[in-house]
């Protein structure tokens, strides 16, 4: 039967078959996946479950700021509809929201894995500059997505964000007002995002996809040894270290998937909120231009960013600073003149240096969601000047995220790395 | 330089190990903590009832239909509309406060707000704590104000239950300052404190219970979810070893 229905295709449309082998059962991976592998295909299940969570999402969310209540927002008012009314709504909404937070894990580790492992180095220069522009449209939707609930977080981190266009010189001003299309993010605003979420940015994302993985697949993976995989061939063409990616990696993938969904299932059903950190407190108040939230900062996965911005004092110098730092890793391929990939064989000094890169990620993650605030008192006493140690720790943070470009090109071009031999062949595996 | 090498080592490993604890603990110090179980079912029935009775007047759960709560809280209609509802609304209908918001908003330069996310938005700590610190201020609109929210303009809904409280005041500073150290009963209410602790940790357990009327379900439903994950996690795990076993 199977069989018939095969044929039955392939008489009619052979590309097919051509396709399948060539993206899966002809894919020949390196055997040799570390999990760090993992995250590629997640960032594929998350991309998935929030489409399908967002089209049910959009038949019951109302992209209104017009109120329905005193200081309520019809939008504000339709996700707590979500949340109670809709069958199973508070499933699906919690499914969106963590979905969001998860894509970001994912996504960050799955870039880390790149750096790690040199994977951004020729001949993949095209998939890692491909990866980049779908964190980059990531950003942008998962900023609007976190608008469109019309919170009070909603609301200022918005207007925060788009602040930062008028740090453009002569036209920022009247660019953040066409952005907003109006003078505060309002109805006008809401509806452009809610546009841009859910039509615009997920087909220009899903295009990205495509490519990323069509370029991937035209050089063939990266792998923890950092070593090209189709240098040595069998008789009949298929690297001795490959293996098909169907159906190896498919059913290894499932593992991860498996492992991925407990700790998602976990969030969703035990704790949605995650302390604060996927959905934000102050977000369960209406938005209100009257009432300040205490602390206005963006969503976790914008936090590093946003403490570069925010630890330098001058406001077109902190942009400036904070559209290098998301620039910077396109350039990753060129900045990078070592010609040994994986982390596993490069210099003492690289190994170090990329530690203190992971560290500076987090530290800036910290301090833009303003953990510091907290911790600093317990930790130096009441007494301290919590500003000047937040900032000098800060400042000491951002120096380490930049420096690691700098100290990275300096490494590689002068030639001051000592690698140590890479194998000819993968060494490990499952 | 070694101090502050030192500064930055110790910050950073607070930072990474207390990240989590400092994220849990918000809302403040200083903060009672409420105790609550939204499975009690009697607590929440008793926590309704005190709502309906001093809350509503003044604040609305907008998003909160009366036909749910009675589902949520095992009562029956006739028990909601008679002991609950007191706005005649509709048994599908939502909790809106007696008093017009429009009203509201005249009298009180503010009206006041909903309460159908608050415990979502503050912490069930903090409207614990809200409830149980009102004191009589002379110098205030109303005559009272809160420790928690240092003058809020609502005046205690519970005074005759709670009693009258008033301010413990510090000795003057050097500018004649002086800061609300404490609380003292001065009159007694028709409870005693352990009662009304009792009573307001009810109110907030209701809230709580309004702030998300799906937590138990959601609960409930958690687990099967992760033993059914779990499961499969296992089979892929043992798929995956079988498939693999001619890699060499």
């Amino acid at each position: 039967m199977a069989g018939a229905i095969a044929r039955w295709f392939n008489e009619r449309a052979p590309g097919l078959g051509v396709m399948y082998r060539k993206h899966l059962t002809e894919y020949y991976a390196p055997k040799n996946f570390n999990v760090m592998y993992y995250f590629g295909s997640l960032a594929m299940l998350v991309l998935v479950n929030q489409i399908l969570t967002g089209i049910f999402l959009a038949m019951f969310y109302k992209p209104s700021a017009l109120e329905v209540f005193p200081g309520t927002s019809e939008a504000f008012a339709s996700v707590y509809y979500i949340m109670r009314d809709v069958d199973w709504g508070w499933l699906i909404r919690y499914m969106h929201t963590t979905g969001a937070s998860m894509f970001f894990v994912v996504v960050y580790l799955h870039m880390f894995r790149g750096i790690m492992y040199g994977s951004y180095k020729r001949p993949r220069e095209l998939v890692w500059i491909l990866g980049m522009l779908i964190f980059l449209v990531l950003m942008a939707e998962a900023f609007m997505g976190y608008v469109l609930p019309w919170g009070n977080m909603s609301y200022w981190g918005a207007k925060v964000i788009i602040s930062l266009f008028s740090a453009v010189p002569v036209v920022g001003e009247t660019l953040t007002h066409w952005i907003m299309g109006d003078f505060n993010p309002g109805d006008a605003t809401l509806n452009r995002f809610f546009s841009l979420h859910v039509v615009a940015l997920p087909m220009v994302l899903l295009l990205l996809v495509v490519l990323h993985l069509a370029a991937l697949h035209e050089v063939g993976s990266n792998n923890p040894d950092g070593v090209e995989i189709k240098k040595h061939k069998n008789e009949r063409g298929i690297p001795l270290d490959g293996i098909p990616f169907h159906p190896y990696y498919t059913v290894k993938d499932l593992f991860g998937v498996g492992v991925f969904l407990l700790i998602c299932a976990f969030v969703i059903f035990y704790a949605p909120g995650m302390g604060g950190w996927f959905l934000e407190h102050d977000n369960y108040m209406p938005a209100n231009h009257l009432v300040t939230p205490a602390a206005i900062k963006p969503a976790w996965y914008f936090t590093p960013f946003y403490a570069i911005l925010r630890m330098i004092p001058n406001k077109e110098l902190g942009v400036l600073a904070l559209l290098l730092s998301i620039t910077l890793p396109f350039l990753l391929p060129w900045i990078d003149r070592g010609k040994v990939k994986s982390v596993r064989y490069r210099g003492v000094l690289y190994k170090w240096a990329l530690g203190l890169f992971a560290l500076s990620f987090i530290c800036l993650g910290l301090l833009g969601g303003e953990v510091t605030h907290e911790a600093i008192p317990a930790i130096f006493g009441p007494n301290v000047d919590v500003t000047t140690v937040d900032n000098t720790f800060g400042r000491f943070w951002v120096a380490v995220y930049f420096g690691f470009y700098l100290f990275l090109w300096v490494y590689t071009y002068f030639g001051f790395e000592k690698t140590r031999p890479v194998p000819e062949r993968v060494t490990t595996h499952d | 330089m070694t101090k502050r090498i030192h500064i930055f080592l110790a910050l950073t490993l607070a930072l990474l190990v207390g990240a989590v604890s400092v994220q849990a603990s918000e809302g403040g110090a200083g903060l009672m903590s409420a105790n609550i179980n939204l499975r009690d079912q009697a607590s929440l029935q008793r926590g309704a009832k005190l709502f309906f009775n001093y809350c509503s007047g003044c604040h609305s759960l907008h998003y909160m239909r009366y036909s749910r709560m009675a589902r949520d809280l095992g009562l029956t209609r006739k028990e909601v509309m008679q002991n609950l509802n007191f706005t005649g609304a509709r048994f599908q209908g939502h909790a809106i406060a007696a008093m017009p918001e429009a009203d509201a908003e005249k009298w009180f330069g503010k009206a006041p707000p909903d309460l159908s996310l608050m415990v979502a938005q503050k912490g069930p700590d903090y409207v614990y704590s809200y409830l149980n610190s009102f004191y009589l201020d002379p110098t205030r609109p109303v005559g009272w104000n809160n420790t928690v929210f240092p003058n809020a303009s609502m005046p205690n809904p519970l005074w005759e239950l709670q009693g009258l409280q008033v301010a413990k005041l510090s000795t003057p500073d050097s500018k004649g300052k002086t800061e609300v150290i404490g609380l003292d009963l001065a009159r007694p209410g028709s409870m005693t404190p352990a009662q009304f602790h009792a009573a307001s940790n009810d109110l907030t357990a209701f809230l709580t219970y309004v702030s998300e009327p799906v937590a138990v379900e959601r609960q409930s439903l958690g687990i099967w979810v992760l033993l059914y994950l779990a499961a499969f996690t296992l089979l892929a795990y043992m798929l995956k070893r079988e498939y693999w076993k001619d890699v060499h």
